[in-house]
């Protein structure tokens, strides 16, 4: 795949993605997918047939994604709105006073995470950017993971980005995380000896239980799950299925987790963000 | 409490009738839920919820444990004159979170 026509391939998915905003995605975004995948990293999943969570749901689900004030997500976007601009920490300063309107600063830069830091010399996520931002420009103690204000800032900065289509950083550096994501995702674990692709892929569509299997991409983190009463960030949600094939799951911030959310990002790439999503 | 979100139309005709929605952030525990390391977690949620449009009460609603968290509620109402509406959330612990809307009407 060369860089031309990746460039190419999404410019035609983010025309196709703004006209599609808010509206709650139908799948097709373009299709960088149909490029060629590294031979390493093919799964199942073949690039024209990807379909976001949100097509799998009922269709009062997906009603109650596209109506803001149906959707709870939107109480979190509006808590993240305010601690944008509330000053914090020894240095006093609210996220605002760096990035301005996050309107303006943020669109684009959801849909481009996890990537690489040139500080920290290593792959993080958006929640692990806000916190690098708070210890190291507020002055501020770092939010625990999976607390309601870091998801609420973390869905605010996302919902910036809503409709644009996931578009995975190239910087070089990335590949051997992104790699070790794909290995991952394809190593079975636990005690039900299942990897993520045994029903990510092989058995998407079909029912585990009552509940349809989606293809596990990516779009709409951090949303509002109707099974946790709340928002949770894709960490969460992978550490879930870990336990349910009776597994441990990897840690919150975790190296890991990281890489599996890179390799998420690359399957998923090119699909509108939505966050945030609802799900079942 | 915490955040509510109210969607009413912006203008509206007389004797028009016309749906409020309201979605309001609250975890409404049922009580039922076991804690880490034994006993239960206290129920707490809201229990009553009002609409009053200039004064007059036009919608209430008694809620039980079984609502879910964050609970939205949407309704209908006669439009008669410009004026307020006025929404309360009630909960267990006696806190009541009260919003108000100016609507027009022509």
């Amino acid at each position: 795949m060369t860089d031309s026509r990746w460039a190419c391939a999404l410019r035609w998915a983010a025309t196709a993605c703004t006209a599609l905003a808010a509206a709650g995605p139908t799948a097709q975004a373009g299709d960088p997918a149909q490029t060629a995948l590294p031979a390493q990293w093919q799964t199942s999943v073949p690039g024209a047939d990807r379909r976001s969570g949100f097509d799998f749901m009922q269709p009062a689900t997906q009603a109650m994604q596209r109506d803001d004030v149906a959707n709870p997500g939107m109480l979190s976007v509006a808590d993240g709105e305010r601690l944008w601009s509330l000053a914090v920490g020894d240095a006093g300063k609210a996220c605002a006073d760096c990035h301005g309107n996050a309107r303006h600063s943020m669109r684009g830069v959801a849909v481009r995470l996890p990537a690489w830091d040139r500080r920290l010399e290593r792959p993080t996520d958006l929640q692990q950017r806000i916190n690098d931002c708070r210890a190291s420009r507020q002055g501020a103690a770092p939010w625990p993971w999976e607390d309601a204000r870091l998801l609420a800032v973390t869905a605010f900065v996302a919902n910036q980005s809503r409709g644009m289509p996931i578009t995975p950083d190239t910087d070089p550096r990335l590949e051997a995380s992104r790699e070790r994501g794909a290995r991952l995702y394809r190593q079975r674990i636990g005690q039900l000896d299942f990897s993520c692709g045994d029903c990510h892929d092989s058995n998407a569509g079909r029912r585990l239980g009552g509940s349809v299997i989606p293809q596990a991409h990516p779009t709409g983190y951090p949303l509002y799950r109707l099974e946790w009463q709340a928002l949770g960030s894709l960490q969460r949600r992978l550490r879930g299925c870990m336990t349910g094939v009776r597994a441990e799951p990897f840690g919150y911030g975790s190296t890991e987790l990281v890489e599996l959310e890179l390799f998420l990002q690359w399957r998923a790439r090119g699909m509108p963000l939505e966050t945030p999503a609802v799900r079942p | 409490m915490a955040r509510a979100m109210i969607k009413v139309p912006e203008r509206l005709r007389r004797g028009e009738a016309f749906e409020i929605r309201t979605l309001i952030a609250h975890p409404m525990e049922t009580g039922f839920r076991s804690k880490e390391g034994g006993g239960l977690v206290p129920r707490d949620i809201i229990s009553r919820f009002v609409c009053r449009y200039n004064g007059e009460q036009v919608f209430a609603a008694t809620l039980y444990p079984a609502i879910t968290a964050n609970p939205y509620i949407a309704f209908h109402t006669v439009a008669t004159d410009s004026g307020v509406l006025e929404f309360s959330w009630t909960d267990d612990r006696g806190s009541t979170q009260t919003e108000s809307v100016r609507i027009v009407v022509e």
